[in-house]
This record gives C-alpha cells, structure tokens and sequence, in this order.
C-alpha cells in the first residue's frame, strides 16, 4: 500500500486515506488561449513511466491538497510538498536527481 | 498450417502425438515491411489479421516487447458484451460480439466463446433508470439486450442474495448472447492465422524508437534491429504513451492499474456472467470451476502491473454481500494489468499527426471484448484510411467536443 506523508497536518497516511487528483502543475489556460492549449490543459497528460509529479487530497485525515513525487515505474515515493506552488520545492528535485539522474519534467528539471 | 479437427487428434493418438507442429513461426525480422504492428496482444493480431484477410496486405510484422498475449490479453476477466449506451461504442462492440460468435471456425482454433449471457445489476434507482435508457438505446442500436426483474435474476442467478442491506438488487440489464471466451486463445489463434498468411510476429523485440522522414513514418528502431514499413500500428495498451512520445505526439491517455483475481476451483453455481456497478465487482465462473472476480482500476498513475491490496479488499466485500456463498471461498491468484485511460473512457483509434502512423489505444479496462471489432475497424483504418466504425473515435474529437461519453453512462464498470 503507498504511504505519503501529508504535508499539512504530518502524518504518514496510508493510500485508503488518501484519494489520487491526477497530475499535477498543469498550466492552467483560460480565455484567450488557443485551442491547441486548451485542449492540452484539459486532456493531454504526461503520463510518464517513471518520475511523475501528482495531486493528492488528504480526504479521510485532514481534508487538504498536496503534491507528491512519485516514480509510475517503481512506486517509489521521492517525497511530498504543499499544494501552493507552480514547481516543486529544491529539496523534491534534488532528492529525485539523487536517483533519477538527467529527469526531466515540461520546463523544469 | 495442419488443420485442427477431431480426426487429427485421433490421428495424433495413434502416433503418441509426435505430429503437432507449431502454432506460430518466429522468425529473424527482415529489413522491411508494408505495414509494421506493436503490440502482439489480442488488438494488435487481430488489426494484422484483417489487414491480411480483408484488405490482401500480407507482407506484416507484429512486433512484441514480450511475449504474445502477455500483457493485458492474458489479464483480463474474459467477459464479452456489447450492452453499451453511446451509437459508435454499440457499433464496434456489437461488430467484436458478432465475429466472437464463429471466429472459433473461422480461425480453426478453439477459442472457448461461451455466450452465456451478461447481468448488470441495478442496486440503486438510479441505475434501474441508466439501464432501462440503455436497453432502449440498445434496441435502436440493434443490439438485443433486456430490462429483467429481480425474480428473473434469481432464476438466472440462485446463487445471489437479493435483499442485501445495503444494496439490494432492484432488476439487471441482461444480453444473453454476451458471455466469455478463453482469453490466451483468442490471441494464439489469431497469431497462427497471422503466421499462416505469411506475416511474421516477432517476440522479445521492443521497439525503442520511431523513425519519421518529413513527418512520415519510415520505420521503427528496435532492440534487434531498424525495420522499415510503410505504415505503422501503434496497438500497445498501457505503453502507449510511450510510443506516441517516441513518433512524436502526446495522447490525452493515462495508464492506471487494473487487477483481477480467481479463487480456488468449485462445483459449477453460476452460469452466468454478473457485474454490480454500485459495488465494483463482477464474477463469472470459470470451465475449470475458479470464481473469476475484478474490480475497478487503482486511482492513480502505475505501471509495475501490480495494484493495491485494499481495492481488492473492497471489490470482495462487496461481492460476499451479494454472492454470501462465496464468503469461505480462497483466493488463488491476483493479478494486475496496466489500463490506458482517456477521458471520456472511449477507445482511440485513429490517424495520428504522423503520416502513415495509426494508433489504437484507450480502450481501458474493456479491450477483451472488443478485439475482432477493433482489429476489424483497424485494418479498415490502416488499408483505407477511412473506417465507419473507427470514425467517431479519431485523437481529434477531443479538440472538437465530440466525447463519446461512456463514462457516465451506466454500461460499464470502471
């Protein structure tokens, strides 16, 4: 079972306590964009096999979102981080390089 | 190709059996092929058969990272049925359900096709309303399904338990001509047809690369070599985000875990397919005797084909509650597969902004059933560039709002 850490409130939840939101640090176009970026925003996913950044609501503890770190690959967790953000904090990327070296995600790496 | 029939096993008795040949060729790839397929599952075999059968194109490859049949063809829970709300998906699953009937015959392989007739339990009103609309929408569609009544599912079904506490079963959709078929089957006996035509299947050969010349599909790079082609089928379920990045385009696709499970074998107690919705669970019994049971997908991003414990936990709680039988029963094997899933839970089958380049994918956690339709409307696709079954579930209806909205029609189970 995926255990993560939830950001808010601390404690290790376990996956029935949390419910998945799909990926995270979408760009996020409203009116006055392209089709073709409107489209990508509302459908288009990365969908990578290995480092994937995501949403997760703490549903059954404290209620809040947050983002996590995890590889699709190996179901390893590389960390979690508050939900107010457009990139993950340092420490997130610099634990991922740590084990995944050369990673890459959209504009930032 | 030696023919399958009741004399050849007899003649094969006589002689200790020495005489079987192979199923299936595997042959060194050659340089070069008109039409390249990824993906030796059941999709991909059988968009390569109808290319050779219907459209005269026999010079194919189908090109496997594993083994044949080895991914979600072999993980599935069998079922076959057509009951769907929206026209397109009614089409092509209809099609699939149709050529299921006599492919046994037509492939000389015994695929095991056993219409025994799928259940969709209704257990809240509001399923009674989704599935009676399905069941006149069915019946527009041609497709003969019915709205039963609680008492004609405990005929059909002895084994359930009506008057749950929490979920009582309040009637069903029910298609008699829907039921199972030996899923491994299916692909092996597309693959000797395939093999039989002349097209080679090419085993433990991933494809690492696409090649494109002035966006146009030239070939594709491979762990045994570039292999050159015409046209290329991008046909690999959960991967194929994967692919799609390789040509060059991204798909509004997600790969999610999807896990099924078997017990142990008992004496026949149901003859019939069920689903429950609400609940997330179906069953069917297996000829050899297992309870097969799946649920729905994990929620988020995975691709280990391994799913977690609890969603197993509450597909069984809910089945116990209808099936109380089953309560004692021991589980043998649990399994997971990895599910593309797009938005609006439709399959994709499609051109692609690679000339020469078609992609099948998306179909989620209901591709079993709908293999022939699929590789029918495929081929179509790929020989043509044109196929009214393929038509309505192009990449493009995204863009243009045309969802084939399956997602919240109450058909399918997710």
């Amino acid at each position: 079972m995926l255990i993560l850490n939830c950001p808010y409130c601390g404690v290790d939840a376990e996956e029935s306590e949390l419910s998945a939101g799909g990926e995270a640090h979408i760009k996020r176009h409203g009116p006055g964009s392209s089709e073709d970026e409107f489209h990508d925003y509302l459908f288009t996913r990365e969908n990578p096999k290995g480092v994937h950044f995501e949403r997760w609501r703490h549903s059954n503890g404290c209620g809040k979102w947050f983002h996590a770190a995890r590889c699709t690959n190996t179901l390893e967790v590389f960390g979690t981080y508050p939900a107010q953000t457009t990139e993950p904090p340092k420490q997130i990327r610099d634990a991922i390089t740590a084990k995944r070296p050369g990673w890459s995600w959209r504009e930032f790496s | 190709m030696k023919h399958y029939s009741a004399f050849a096993v007899a003649r094969e008795a006589l002689r200790y059996h020495t005489g079987w040949e192979r199923a299936w060729r595997s042959p060194e790839p050659k340089k070069r092929y008109d039409v390249i397929i990824v993906g030796a599952g059941g999709h991909g075999l059988a968009t390569a058969y109808y290319l050779g059968k219907n459209y005269g194109i026999q010079n194919v490859a189908v090109i496997e990272k594993g083994w044949l049949g080895g991914g979600n063809t072999g993980r599935n829970t069998t079922i076959i049925r057509s009951n769907y709300l929206q026209d397109p998906s009614a089409a092509i699953y209809e099609k699939a359900r149709e050529l299921y009937e006599d492919l046994s015959q037509e492939l000389n392989y015994n695929l095991m096709f056993s219409p025994r007739g799928v259940m969709m339990l209704a257990q809240t009103q509001h399923e009674i309303r989704g599935y009676k609309r399905t069941a006149h929408a069915n019946a527009l569609q041609g497709v003969k399904t019915e709205w039963i009544t609680p008492e004609r599912v405990k005929q059909l079904v002895p084994i359930i338990n009506l008057h749950g506490p929490r979920y009582p079963v309040l009637g069903a959709l029910w298609q008699e001509r829907g039921g199972t078929a030996r899923h491994d089957a299916v692909a092996w006996g597309y693959a000797r047809a395939c093999s039989n035509m002349g097209m080679d299947i090419i085993q433990k050969c991933e494809v690492t690369g696409v090649r494109t010349e002035n966006g146009r599909v030239v070939g594709v790079d491979t762990t045994r070599g570039a292999i050159e082609c015409d046209k290329l089928g991008i046909v690999v379920a959960g991967h194929s985000g994967q692919l799609a990045e390789m040509a060059g385009f991204r798909l509004p696709v997600e790969s999610l875990a999807l896990q099924a499970l078997v017990s142990e074998p008992i004496k026949p107690c149901m003859d019939v397919v069920v689903m429950a919705n609400t609940v997330h669970g179906y069953m069917s019994q297996s000829d050899k005797g297992e309870m097969v049971i799946g649920g729905g997908t994990d929620g988020f991003n995975n691709y280990t084909q391994r799913g977690s414990f609890h969603h197993i936990e509450e597909t069984v709680r809910a089945l116990v509650e209808t099936f109380p039988m089953i309560s004692r029963l021991k589980m043998l094997r649990q399994w997971g597969g990895i599910v593309d899933m797009t938005g609006d839970r439709s399959p994709i089958l499609s051109k692609t902004p690679v000339q020469g380049c078609f992609i099948n994918c998306g179909w989620g956690t209901g591709g079993f059933k709908s293999i022939p339709g699929s590789g029918w409307g495929m081929a179509q696709l790929m020989a043509t560039g044109h196929s009214p079954l393929t038509e309505a579930f192009s990449l493009d209806r995204f863009k243009e709002g045309r969802f084939i909205d399956e997602s919240v029609a109450a058909g399918v189970a997710h």
